[in-house]
């Protein structure tokens, strides 16, 4: 099926293609932290102000189906979400360990840039063992505001089918 | 590979009782025993008399398959099958098991097709399941092949009664279920229509999730609205369900074993709680409050007075109307201690572009990450746990005791106790003696 996560070239050169990748690294080191760290109230920081985020299956994916598992259209949806996490949830406690591979940059448009980077969600419960929570893509677009890159857009999509139980903290 | 029973997996063996040990506790009404949930006979009795039973089970919107050679996969009870849609447009649901030596043939999860072909031996079927062709049937040079009295005819899948209404598609392995109408009974209908009510259904997305705990306490949840307030502190804080509110809690007049939970959101965001009902709500908070309350928006779409309706339909499927974020969800059951939950989140097809859009940001209460969804998959599995090894083995449903079926508010456990009546006659099992 040609889709639309279909392979396709990036149309940066390499030597741009890796200084771009430094900084979105740079960017990412911090993203995952704040997570790894249970900070889930510092998430928002990292976005712009008309930002969308959305975590959804490769399967809706390729069929174009719009649900998300976290579906949010600006800022303060994904403060909403932030805030709902950290102080209304009931969850059992956990740790979540981001693993990120390597970026591709697939596009530089004035102060916005594309890329993908491949993730494992690693989870621990109390007294669980470390399992595979999820694995897949982020799908992103970057805006450069000063010094900084933050997400204008951010789709989570995983290859895992099955979740186990539930996911709490945003990816 | 994730695996849930990783660290879990031990019932203790009391917890797993053979059949001639499962009796019910004297005070049947009062009580459910841990076995329910956790014994492998009674799991394997409930596939025979429940989902192979008179039942008629959940298995696709036929959204999902709206034209002649769609199928997808799907299940009935734990039973792997295909639905599919002939070119007579007709819909047959059959189990996705190869007749010659046992493959699931199908392996996508939804396409088109022509035929399904056994990808071992190339078996052939048609889209209602019969077997269409054998290779080398007559063998080669006549010798080998079938016997010269093998009939196609005999050789195709097992194949399932099936029905619909206004765009959801039910199969059964009985000959004796009743109608659809008959076997929901009225009220349920009514309600069953507000949602799915002529109007042709858009599909916006699936997902799917593995529970550690037994199936049944997916429906019991919801026959429980006294949980609805305590656990879910969202509900409460934005005034979705918080005690007093004008709600119905409903068991099905003639068997108890469907049900619906339902309620009217006032017309203010936020609840206004009583100062002795806050005190009972240890997870209610006065300072919660949305950045983007577009978020509760609730669009008067329906001819209902009730703005929330979660409704049970036995044995696999819960219809899901929060405000105007509609789905449903089939319950897979996957031994005792296990099930996986299938989410079809839908809209309508007149839906303007932003009213998709409304659906899916209010799609954030419901889910494996939903406000909501999260916290009952969450507790759910803290029963299991609890119950899996403990010494002790009863649980408790005295709320409201003295009534059953329909609820007379939100702190009674009516419903549950009507379930298991119910669920106690299908299963055949006995209740112990009163002691003298």
């Amino acid at each position: 099926m040609k889709d639309r996560l279909a392979y396709a070239k990036t149309a940066v050169s390499p030597r741009r293609a890796a200084e771009l990748r430094a900084e979105i690294d740079s960017f990412h080191v911090e993203y995952c932290a704040a997570l790894d760290a249970n900070d889930v109230e510092r998430w928002p920081d990292f976005f712009c102000k008309d930002a969308t985020y959305r975590i959804t299956s490769r399967h809706n994916a390729l069929l174009n189906m719009p649900v998300g598992l976290v579906y949010c259209e600006g800022l303060d949806m994904i403060i909403d979400r932030a805030q709902a996490v950290a102080h209304s949830q009931m969850f059992a406690p956990r740790h979540m360990l981001h693993v990120l591979g390597i970026t591709r940059v697939l596009q530089e448009a004035g102060n916005t840039v594309s890329s993908q980077t491949p993730f494992i969600l690693m989870q621990t419960l109390v007294e669980g063992p470390s399992t595979v929570h999820l694995a897949g893509i982020y799908h992103d677009r970057f805006v450069r505001e000063g010094e900084r890159l933050l997400i204008a857009s951010r789709q989570v999509v995983h290859d895992t089918e099955i979740l186990d139980t539930a996911l709490a903290y945003p990816v | 590979m994730y695996q849930s029973q990783a660290v879990i997996g031990i019932t203790n063996a009391r917890k797993n009782p053979p059949l001639e040990q499962c009796v019910w506790p004297a005070d049947a009404l009062n009580n459910i025993p841990d076995w329910v949930y956790t014994s492998q006979a009674i799991y394997d009795r409930e596939i025979e008399r429940i989902f192979r039973g008179d039942t008629w089970n959940f298995v696709a919107l036929e959204a999902e398959i709206p034209n002649p050679g769609d199928y997808k996969r799907g299940y009935v009870g734990a039973t792997p099958v295909v639905i599919a849609r002939a070119e007579d447009a007709t819909i047959s649901v059959f189990e996705n098991r190869c007749a010659h030596r046992g493959a699931e043939f199908c392996r996508s999860s939804q396409g088109n097709t022509k035929e399904f072909v056994c990808p071992y031996h190339q078996w052939s079927y048609d889209l209602k399941g019969n077997l269409q062709g054998v290779p080398f049937r007559r063998g080669i040079n006549k010798v080998g092949g079938m016997p010269a009295d093998f009939k196609n005819a005999d050789h195709g899948t097992r194949q399932l009664r099936v029905t619909t209404r206004n765009g959801v598609v039910f199969a059964t392995y009985s000959d004796k279920t009743p109608p659809l109408e008959e076997y929901m009974t009225p009220e349920i209908v009514e309600e069953f229509d507000v949602a799915f009510s002529s109007k042709k259904l858009k599909i916006l997305g699936y997902c799917r999730n593995e529970l550690p705990c037994n199936w049944k306490m997916y429906h019991e949840n919801l026959k429980d609205p006294y949980h609805a307030t305590l656990l879910h502190s969202f509900l409460v804080v934005f005034g979705l369900l918080v005690p007093g509110i004008k709600s119905t809690v409903v068991a099905d007049k003639v068997h108890g074993r469907h049900g619906f939970m339902a309620s009217s959101k006032p017309d203010e965001i936020y609840a206004t709680v009583a100062a002795n009902d806050k005190a009972e709500m240890r997870s209610f908070s006065d300072d919660l409050r949305l950045r983007d309350e577009r978020f509760l928006d609730y669009v008067r779409e329906f001819k209902s007075p009730w703005s929330a309706n979660m409704m049970t339909l036995w044995p696999n499927l819960i219809v899901q109307r929060q405000m105007n974020t509609m789905g449903v969800r089939q319950i897979i059951p996957n031994g005792p201690n296990s099930m996986v939950m299938q989410w079809t989140m839908f809209g309508y097809e007149d839906d303007t572009p932003e009213m998709t859009r409304h659906r899916l940001r209010q799609g954030n209460l419901m889910g494996p990450s939903g406000f909501l969804g999260l916290e009952d998959n969450e507790a759910l599995k803290f029963v299991q746990e609890g119950l899996r090894n403990s010494s002790t083995d009863n649980n408790v449903v005295k709320l409201d005791a003295g009534h059953e079926g329909s609820a007379r508010n939100l702190i009674s456990e009516s419903c549950i106790r009507s379930l298991y009546q119910y669920y106690r006659d299908v299963m055949d099992i006995r209740v112990a003696e009163k002691a003298a």
